[in-house]
């Protein structure tokens, strides 16, 4: 067995014990709930019946690990229950929702990862310059500002007092204009530090003074020679951060009332659908967990220098 | 056998680094960051203004005035008055110590669980650290906010829960960094010449190891407390946190936001505040690093 496919195995195995911890402790959330967790889930307006019906459903009279083993069952065959309000599954809920969650965070990401690097690597050529105060002034807050603040002050400025977009919803296509950017702020901060940092260490490298020495134009040696050999990493570190979007999305959606799943999933904790709640919490954290494994994986396989392990 | 003279005569008197190294020298690090100055600075007025509270404002931050809702700018109210008139200046000082406070009690739990959890983990290895590094990777797989936001759907909102809840969030980095710090300390010379001399396991690890991976905890610990603020406010935000009518920054925000239309400024001041004090933090933090423990990477 080569090396790398050797560290595939014991990524995968890694992966597939963390998601069984995830729909462990996914599992527990509904089974810790103060009281009877089957009233609870139920509402305090449902009738015995109802109670009785979602007991027998989660098995709640079983041992606990005969109740997670039933729970893993139905997961595999693609059922996360029903939800409490409206009495649909679960798993359809969340996969109507999904794709705006999706759709929001990859517009954030995209924007984080080529507005960052643009700015970092102009931050990195003229180093010290007024423009590299200044980025280092912006992401510094970038990576401070909480992004439910951003969002309201964006709507503020926007929405309100320029009246140029919409301040809420998903109706219109310019809608994701405001949220895409409160979304990435974080990342975009994060991508600009590190590829001003990486650029800057590769500029001082002995290729990078043969290229020069030899004649090419500044804008090359930066762009293909100094960029691109600074670029692995930095498209790694953009790619983890694509999960964290995806959580972090949560608030975005709330502040914007954008109709993703993170809006459903804070209108369920309040509504007390614990069914949905487990079925959106244990999406994301899958989402995560995947969408990481795959950037390390591809990382490892691009970068020939990479240690396994 | 003669005892040679090199190891017997008086040596020159050198000072021992405490277990922060030479604080002068750290100090003097510290201050070339004109950042990490500021970030200090921010720190002290910040948690000045929220300590002086009372005797900064005589007014109840919970009082309400229905007539005065709304109120602009005034001498009596200097930040004016929210939807329920009550006065801006005495909620944003009086909710500036619950948001700090939250933010220090929650790191302190993720200290309390995660330090000894990495030193554990580090010391003994083998199937303790297995799986104490796969409960880490559990906690870690929760995106960002998510951990917080499904432990308090379980736990209930209020203050306790708040706390809890982002605390467990904070236990991961502090477990893993301790680990690290462990594994490389406990090859040196001085951890094996405690062993040598019979000194118990436990004793080892509290006595001479974890003192010497002291720095990073620090730094890391001032870096999370901006994290966990914010945090702790989105809860708060969302209506999950500390509620209603205590006054808290994230709350405060959350309440807002319903009259962002006719009085942006109930928005304008607790986000800024929030934003002022994770600034504070990281600038902070940022510069504690540079002065404790220049090997670490710079984020």
């Amino acid at each position: 067995m080569t090396r790398f496919r050797w560290y595939l195995a014991q990524r995968l195995g890694a992966a597939a014990l963390t998601l069984l911890g995830v729909s462990f402790i996914v599992f527990l959330m509904v089974r810790v709930l103060p009281g009877d967790p089957a009233r609870v889930i139920a509402g305090v307006l449902a009738s015995e019946e109802e109670v009785g019906r979602i007991r027998s459903q989660l098995e709640l009279d079983r041992p606990l690990l005969v109740q997670y083993g039933i729970f893993l069952g139905r997961l595999a065959h693609g059922s996360l229950g029903v939800s409490a309000r409206t009495s649909e599954p679960v798993v359809r809920e969340v996969l109507g929702r999904l794709p705006k969650t999706i759709e929001l965070a990859l517009a954030s990401s995209a924007l984080a990862t080529v507005a960052g690097i643009a700015a970092g690597v102009i931050a990195a050529a003229f180093p010290y310059s007024a423009f590299d105060y200044l980025l280092s002034l912006l992401t510094l807050s970038g990576v401070s500002m909480p992004v439910y603040w951003l969002g309201l002050v964006l709507i503020i400025v926007f929405a309100i007092d320029l009246n140029w977009l919409p301040a809420a919803g998903a109706e219109e296509a310019v809608s994701i204009v405001l949220p895409a950017p409160t979304l990435g702020a974080f990342s975009l901060a994060l991508v600009a530090r590190m590829t001003r940092s990486s650029v800057l260490e590769v500029l001082g490298q002995d290729y990078v003074r043969t290229a020069r020495a030899k004649g090419l134009a500044e804008r090359a040696v930066l762009w293909r020679h100094a960029l691109g050999n600074a670029l692995v990493p930095i498209i790694t570190a953009a790619g983890l951060q694509f999960g964290t979007l995806l959580g972090g999305a949560v608030l975005t959606e709330s502040v914007f009332g954008w109709p993703g799943l993170g809006l459903l999933l804070v209108d369920s904790i309040f509504a007390r659908d614990y069914p949905v709640v487990q079925g959106i919490v244990l999406t994301f954290s899958s989402l995560f967990i995947l969408t990481n494994l795959l950037v390390d994986l591809l990382y490892a396989y691009v970068d020939p220098r990479i240690h396994y392990g | 056998m003669s005892i040679p003279a090199s190891i017997t005569a008086e040596r020159p008197r050198a000072r021992a680094p405490s277990r922060l190294g030479y604080p002068l020298e750290r100090w003097r690090r510290f201050r070339r960051h004109r950042g990490a100055v500021a970030g200090l600075l921010l720190l002290l007025v910040l948690s000045g203004l929220a300590v002086a509270a009372p005797l900064l404002t005589r007014r109840d931050p919970e009082g309400q005035a229905l007539a005065q809702a709304l109120a602009p700018i005034s001498r009596a109210h200097p930040l004016g008055t929210d939807h329920l008139g009550r006065d801006m200046l005495a909620r944003l000082l009086y909710g500036g110590r619950l948001s700090l406070l939250i933010g220090v009690l929650a790191v302190g739990l993720g200290l309390a669980v995660g330090v000894p959890l990495g030193a554990v983990s580090g010391f003994r290895g083998g199937m303790t650290d297995l799986v104490i590094q796969r409960f880490t990777d559990i906690l870690l797989s929760f995106p960002g906010f998510l951990l917080a936001l499904s432990l308090v759907s379980v736990l209930g909102v209020g203050l306790q829960n708040v706390v809890i809840a982002v605390g467990v969030g904070a236990i991961p980095s502090f477990v893993r960094l301790v680990r690290g710090s462990v594994l490389s300390i406990r090859e040196e010379a001085y951890v094996e010449a405690a062993a040598a001399i019979g000194q118990r396991q436990y004793v080892v690890v509290f006595r001479h190891v974890l003192p010497n991976a002291i720095a990073p905890v620090i730094v890391q610990a001032t870096l999370s407390l901006g994290g966990a603020i914010l945090v702790a406010a989105g809860l708060g935000f969302l209506g999950l946190g500390v509620q209603p009518p205590t006054a808290e920054w994230g709350t405060m925000l959350g309440e807002g936001r319903q009259y962002i239309f006719r009085a942006p400024s109930l928005t304008t001041y607790p986000g800024l505040a929030i934003f002022l004090a994770v600034l504070a933090f990281n600038l902070f933090g940022d510069g504690l690093r540079d002065a404790l423990d220049p090997r670490m990477p710079t984020r």
